[in-house]
């Protein structure tokens, strides 16, 4: 990967900058306008966020029973990301909803529930951060304990009746629009995988740099 | 296991019954706060529609969490935890004994908040004894076990008296969302009773999930 | 003291009057339904579109540059880390 990340990162840029003519050019919908084209950056982020949470929760769980710390540091690098997408969701959202459903915000399953996951996110990195000792571990726990949240989110839409669009919406997306959605949607999962690897390769400079002082308090 | 679990619960009982400090303190906690909200929402005498099931709440949850710190922090004290790890006994069942006794004293806490938010704002919850009891119980044991589990992580934490509210709360907000809905739905009149029942379902099936984490992760969680 | 209470009571009339007799317009009597919002008092969509894909941005710039503040960071204490130790 580590080989790799300069031409991605311009690939990935590339990407970014390309995606709002193809946005620009696909149809608009009938009942919502130029508004609803804040779909193609938060419905993938949304998406991205909640892939973040199951890669979080999956590394903590590996963490937990094996004691590995490359998951650790993955766990750790995935839970920034879950609340870095998390607040890309959850500004976007609103800024849509204002205009389409005439308010700003509504506590109905889906919102609540994945407001509920990135506050979650949230306090992982509070955890980590304060908790002191064991906070690793702890940590962990948090995670697999939210990573349960995520097929809740993704499922609430379709059981409840709510004014927030079903996830029937992306498969049954006309051309003119498929285009732009997954394209949108390979840009913000390259984003994604070049965010770990800095984030993880950061951790894993922090590790060795505590083994560095321990082996210097050993020498001496 | 169970014998374990069960021993475990009656050390707890019975260090509790000699001081009563835990539960005189969670009890009066809870008391007050139920009278800051009496307080702060009653207008003309009359409190908030639909109020009683979120202050009902609310006050089991803080005082959920007082007692929850309480009782590790006596833990943490005597040492006693370690020695409970230490001990030869199975680690899931440490941990149901130490839920068990949060149980009984967040139980023994709505026994008296129940009839007094029912008293303060004229809400009927006493009418359905059953099916409040369903919502209850299963609410409390949703919060007691996710509580459990972080508060029993967190006696070797720094911080921990302001760690275990910012993790259990973002945790326990979908619980507590059933939890009040539940009590809203039997609040009407005539009581809602499909939707009591599906929150009721939401609630076992957190339970279930939320108690089978904890048992899993209570392991290597408490393992240094 | 009746006449105190006399001139104050004509000032309040005097100074109330022009008040009084400036009355709002009647209230509307009847609600007139449309099924569409004019044009002028629809929200623009445009500023809404582009602010959500500006935060975007944003974020994601602030969040690769507080990575690398890190890093430098950390880079830094190992440099000095390993200057102390090749010094002894």
């Amino acid at each position: 990967m580590r080989k790799y990340f300069v031409p991605l990162a311009a690939v990935a840029t590339a990407m970014f900058l390309y995606a709002p003519i193809m946005i620009a050019q696909a149809p608009y919908e009938s009942t919502m306008g130029l508004v609803q084209k804040i779909f193609y950056y938060h419905a993938p982020s949304g998406m991205v966020m909640l892939v973040s949470a199951i890669v979080c929760g999956v590394a903590s769980a590996i963490y937990l029973w094996r004691g590995t710390p490359a998951a650790d540091r993955v766990a750790m690098a995935a839970a920034e990301l879950t609340a870095l997408f998390g607040l890309i969701v959850i500004v976007t959202g609103p800024l849509w909803a204002r205009k389409a459903w005439g308010i700003w915000w509504d506590w109905e399953p889906r919102l609540t529930m994945s407001f509920v996951g990135w506050l979650i996110s949230v306090s992982y990195l509070f955890v980590r951060k304060y908790a002191g000792p064991g906070s690793d571990k702890l940590g962990a726990a948090l995670a697999i304990f939210g990573s349960v949240n995520v097929p809740f989110i993704y499922v609430s839409v379709n059981v409840w009746r709510t004014m927030h669009p079903k996830t029937t919406v992306v498969p049954s997306l006309q051309p003119g629009m498929r285009g732009p959605f997954w394209f949108s949607f390979l840009a913000l999962l390259l984003l994604y995988l070049l965010l770990m690897t800095a984030r993880v390769h950061l951790e894993r400079q922090r590790t060795a740099l505590d083994e560095l002082y321990l082996a210097e308090e050993d020498a001496s | 296991m169970i014998r374990v679990a069960w021993l475990i619960l009656r050390k707890d009982l019975t260090v509790e019954v000699r001081s009563k400090e835990i539960v005189y303190t969670t009890l009066f906690f809870a008391v007050s706060c139920v009278l800051v909200f009496a307080f702060a929402l009653v207008r003309e005498g009359r409190g908030p529609e639909d109020g009683a099931a979120g202050i009902l709440w609310i006050a089991v949850m803080f005082a959920g969490n007082l007692a929850l710190g309480r009782t590790f922090e006596r833990e943490r004290q005597s040492e006693t935890l370690r020695a409970l790890l230490l001990a030869p006994a199975s680690r899931p069942a440490v941990y149901v004994g130490k839920l068990l006794g949060i149980l009984v004293l967040l139980f023994g806490a709505e026994l008296l908040l129940v009839p007094l938010v029912a008293l303060l704002f004229q809400a009927r919850l006493l009418s359905h004894p059953f099916w409040l009891t369903a919502i209850m119980t299963t609410g409390t044991v949703g919060f007691a076990a996710v509580g459990t589990l972080f508060a029993a992580m967190l006696v070797r934490a720094r911080s921990r008296d302001v760690m275990l509210p910012i993790l259990l709360y973002p945790m326990t907000i979908p619980v507590m969302i059933g939890g009040v809905r539940g009590t809203v739905a039997l609040l009407q009149s005539p009581p809602d009773t499909a939707s009591v029942t599906m929150w009721i379902g939401l609630l076992v099936c957190m339970d279930v999930v939320f108690v089978t984490i904890a048992l899993w992760t209570f392991e290597p969680l408490m393992t240094e | 003291m009746i006449r105190r209470l006399l001139t104050m009571t004509l000032t309040a009339a005097l100074t109330a009057a022009p008040a009084l007799a400036a009355q709002p317009p009647a209230g509307q009597s009847e609600f007139v339904p449309i099924s569409q919002l004019p044009p002028a008092d629809q929200l623009p969509a445009a500023p809404l579109l582009v602010g959500a894909y500006a935060f975007i941005w944003l974020a994601v710039m602030f969040y690769l540059w507080s990575i690398w503040q890190r890093l430098n960071k950390v880079e830094t204490e190992m440099r000095a880390l390993a200057q102390k130790t090749a010094r002894r």
